[in-house]
């Protein structure tokens, strides 16, 4: 099928199997490898990609499905040369080891901060009405769903923790 | 010029004398960047003009044969270009450093889960609709799937030292108690991927390895071609805890199809044939036994323990490994028994022996402080033997009583009470402690490291970094002792044309690689040293500069033509003069919910003694890394086998529970300063696995701390602890 697709701000047109995920989509067709693929079953988050500015995994999308809507993959946060200041944070507090989990783990967390600041409650949240704080176990919980096997859990919440303050001040 | 060394007598303290102040230090990781940014290439990443694609077909019954499949059928279906199976095959991934091929079993099948077939397609959906449609037929035969009552068991004597039932029958007090861990998964973030292609009688191949030098040969002899035919690039490894120690599966049936197509083809595992075709660790049933005087001092020592594996296996989990050497008693005894199962083929999951193994012991510890009621870290302190307890042989830098000591006391550790004593609401708090230890080596290894005419420098080894931090440490190395910037350094990794290094695995990475660059780097000093007409102890280099004599010289001006110094590291007679290993202590303080039998670990503090650091920040997070998984270990990962096949039932990560991020306290590492001269050149040990030598038992020990539960069985799941609540 020819489609589409609006990712990092360019438009791709591409010729695509309709069995093919958004993640593949990504990875085979257009040679944006950033987003990892580490189970293809939306367990563990390697592959999370921004669609209109929300969080999802992109392993359990079809591509066809996401024809006019705005793509955002770790490639488009920044770069070696520009880094995002998420990114700066993670190689600032070791966010990460063998890094293949990494760029789930950024991208899901540019997503989450947006989440909070809306006010999105959380299982750790007091309650469901009242604005959830930034806190420790607020990062941990929303943070869940991207799993590190290296164990760099400790990194990625000081990572996120200072960009989020960074932002506030 | 090559700089040979046999590890046979302590050397110098150089890195002490050097004057860049790069080494140890946090530096972040040079790669950090292009990992952070999605730029970082892994195995499955690298694409090639005209490249095929191929998925792995999994064996549905343990034991047996195969009879047939319908491949004409499914070689009619859209975009596949063939099936392969039999033949060169792969059984299983080769066990680390076997360096000669595994099993290929031909049409035999020996587990559920073994990889049979590999289907080849234009692209991945082909494939994978293919692989879904490729039915195999089988004449199955009697499969032994349980440990506990597999008709074949090897036994091998470990050691029956002195008297232990007499020294049982004569202690002040003795504990006698039976243990069981379950199969764990390396389960890394990124699965098994290669791709292949050739080009006439050479294959290259991108892979996820840890061990290239290895891996050639093993590929080689897989395939029946000449080593110097194979080259394998492994830039990023995304992870790997022991599970790409060895060529795999995927290795081998992407160059089959690629030599076949004539064209590359890429073979990357499901998440589910990770969990059923790559090495898990064994179960392990453990009995341990402890005598102790009225002092507490152990007069005998028994571990005794059941692991499984395939038929023909050679690994068998050492589970008893730092028992030899922790603790003293002269009256010692172990015994191993391998049961022969149809199970997934086990192998090295990191710290193998050491990650059970010590939950036992250190469990049979807090038993034994507990009914003799003396404080558990005062008990360890009270049984660290003045030589090795078996050889007799001195030991080399062993910082354990200061690890309990300084741990304890950054801790808070004498703020621990009684078992139900601390209570907040429905939930009961307690601590637990346990040692660390991990037997440390040193693996031969090369590098070459080239000085530049500008100022630059370039490290260059088949090492890997699988996380571990390689880019940064070797790099560091060339920098202090080269006397250079860090950003003058260049590292590049994971190329087997390159000097062989130690490769990744049982902890030797950073010691042996990076004691090999030193050695390189010494060359180059020599040469420097030698141009300047002064003795190689009276050259110093900083920033960029040579001092000799009250002499400044750039080394730009210096060098008109690069200086390539080669460095050979072996390992000698310390490593059989001294008992070497990495020490630590472990605390932990958790919450039991008595409602539910929930437990929160509430934080960490981990003690650890490893020689030389050479960056703290990158040895920091092994250790979390570490200690993590022991929260893993103690309360929720199980690989689950189905007791009629021995298939693996959660072989994904949703149904095996590897930690999440909202599972992690605070933790907090404590690096202790020690050099090992014995160790290695470079007077470095081992981090990586010693995060996670014992701390399973530092929570299931604070468990009991908290509510008076003693989970023998791990994992300490709500559903044990409430039933003894």
């Amino acid at each position: 099928m020819n489609i589409s697709l609006s990712i990092n701000g360019t438009t791709h047109d591409l010729d695509v199997d309709p069995r093919t995920t958004l993640l593949d989509a990504l990875r085979h067709h257009l040679d944006l490898t950033g987003s990892k693929k580490g189970c293809d079953h939306g367990q563990c988050g390697a592959c999370t990609v921004m669609v209109n500015g929300r969080r999802i995994n992109s392993c359990l999308a079809l591509a066809v499905m996401h024809e006019g809507d705005d793509i955002t993959t770790i490639e488009g946060l920044g770069s070696p040369e520009a880094m995002s200041p998420m990114q700066e944070a993670f190689v600032g507090h070791d966010g990460f080891q063998c890094g293949y989990c990494t760029p789930g783990q950024i991208v899901s967390a540019t997503a989450m901060l947006s989440e909070l600041k809306e006010g999105w409650p959380s299982h750790v949240s007091d309650d469901l009405v009242s604005a959830p704080k930034m806190s420790r176990d607020e990062i941990a919980e929303r943070m869940s769903g991207n799993l590190c096997r290296c164990s760099a859990y400790p990194g990625i919440v000081a990572a996120i923790q200072d960009t989020a303050d960074k932002e506030t001040t | 010029m090559t700089r040979h060394l046999r590890m046979d007598e302590p050397q110098a303290r150089l890195l002490d004398e050097t004057g860049q102040g790069v080494l140890s230090t946090p530096l972040p990781r040079p790669e950090g960047p292009l990992k952070v940014t999605g730029r970082a290439r892994y195995a499955a990443e690298v694409t090639m003009p005209d490249m095929a694609v191929g998925v792995l077909v999994r064996a549905t019954i343990p034991a047996g044969r195969v009879t047939g499949m319908n491949t004409s059928e499914v070689m009619a279906m859209p975009g596949v270009l063939g099936v392969w199976h039999g033949g060169k095959m792969l059984r299983n991934p080769a066990q680390g450093t076997a360096n000669a091929a595994p099993v290929q079993p031909g049409d035999k099948v020996a587990y559920y889960g073994q990889p049979i077939a590999v289907v080849v397609a234009e692209t991945f959906e082909d494939a994978r609709a293919a692989g879904q449609a490729l039915k195999i037929a089988y004449a199955p035969s009697n499969a032994e799937p349980d440990p506990d009552t597999a008709a074949t068991v090897e036994t091998a004597e470990g050691l029956d030292q002195g008297d232990l039932e007499a020294a049982m029958d004569s202690a002040a007090y003795s504990i006698d108690a039976a243990y069981t861990t379950p199969g764990h998964s390396s389960a890394p973030m990124e699965p098994h991927a290669a791709l292949a292609a050739w080009e006439g009688d050479n294959l290259v191949v991108h892979g996820s390895y840890q061990m290239l030098k290895y891996n050639v040969n093993e590929l080689a002899d897989s395939l029946g071609i000449p080593p110097e035919n194979v080259r394998i690039h492994a830039p990023y490894v995304g992870g790997g805890f022991g599970s790409k120690l060895g060529i795999a599966p995927e290795a081998v049936a992407a160059s089959i199809a690629s030599k076949e197509l004539g064209r590359p083809v890429r073979v990357a595992m499901a998440r589910q044939d990770v969990f059923e075709m790559t090495m898990r660790r064994s179960e392990t049933r453990q009995r341990v036994r402890l005598a102790a005087g009225v002092d507490g001092v152990l007069t005998g020592l028994g571990h005794e323990d059941r692991v499984s594996n395939l038929p023909g296996e050679s690994f068998a989990e050492p589970t008893v490994q730092a028992t030899h050497f922790l603790y003293g008693g002269e009256n010692r005894r172990y015994v191993q028994e391998i049961a022969r199962v149809n199970r997934t083929c086990a192998g090295s999951v990191r710290a193998p022996g050491e990650a059970v193994g010590m939950l036992a012991l250190e469990n049979a510890m807090d038993e034994l402080a507990e009914a003799m009621h003396v404080d558990p870290v005062d008990l360890r302190l009270r049984n660290i033997p003045d030589t090795h307890p078996e050889s007799g042989v001195p030991y080399s830098a062993r910082s354990l009583a200061e690890c309990l000591r300084d741990g304890a006391e950054r801790f808070g550790w004498s703020e621990r009470g009684l078992p139900g004593e601390r209570r907040e609401g429905e939930w009961l708090i307690g601590m637990g402690v346990a040692s660390a230890a991990r037997a440390n080596f040193i693996m031969e290894s090369e590098a070459r490291v080239t000085l530049n005419p500008d100022g630059t420098a370039l490290v260059e080894t088949d090492m890997t970094d699988i996380g571990t931090g390689s880019y940064a440490i070797l790099g560091q190395i060339a920098a202090e002792m080269l006397g250079l910037p860090m950003d003058k350094v260049k590292v590049d990794l994971g190329d087997s044309a390159m000097p062989p290094a130690s490769g990744s695995g049982g902890s030797f990475g950073a010691a042996s690689a990076g004691s090999s660059v030193y050695l390189a780097a010494q060359e180059i000093r020599a040469e420097i040293a030698r141009k300047l007409d002064c003795a190689d102890d009276d050259l110093t280099l900083r920033d960029g500069n040579a001092v000799a004599d009250n002499r400044k010289t750039a080394l730009t001006e210096l060098i008109d033509a690069p200086m390539v110094g080669h460095g050979h590291l072996e390992p000698g007679k310390t490593a059989e003069s001294h008992s070497q290993a990495g020490y630590g202590a472990h605390f932990s303080e958790v919450a039991v919910n008595e409602v539910t039998g929930e437990v929160r670990v509430r934080r960490m503090l981990s003690a650890f003694a490893v020689g030389r650091v050479l960056n703290q920040r990158t040895a920091t997070s092994q250790g979390h890394g570490g200690m993590i998984w022991g929260i893993g270990t103690a309360l929720t990962e199980e690989l689950q086998h189905d007791p009629r096949d021995g298939r693996i039932v959660n072989r994904d990560l949703a149904e095996y529970h590897v930690p999440v991020n909202l599972d992690v306290p605070d933790l907090d590492v404590m690096l202790i300063e020690e050099r090992d001269d014995e160790s290695s050149p470079i007077q470095a040990k081992g981090i990586g696995e010693l995060g996670l030598s014992g701390v399973g038992a530092a929570i299931t020990n604070a468990i009991y701390n908290a509510c008076g539960v003693r989970v023998r069985d791990y994992p300490a799941t709500p559903d044990k602890i409430l039933a003894a609540l």
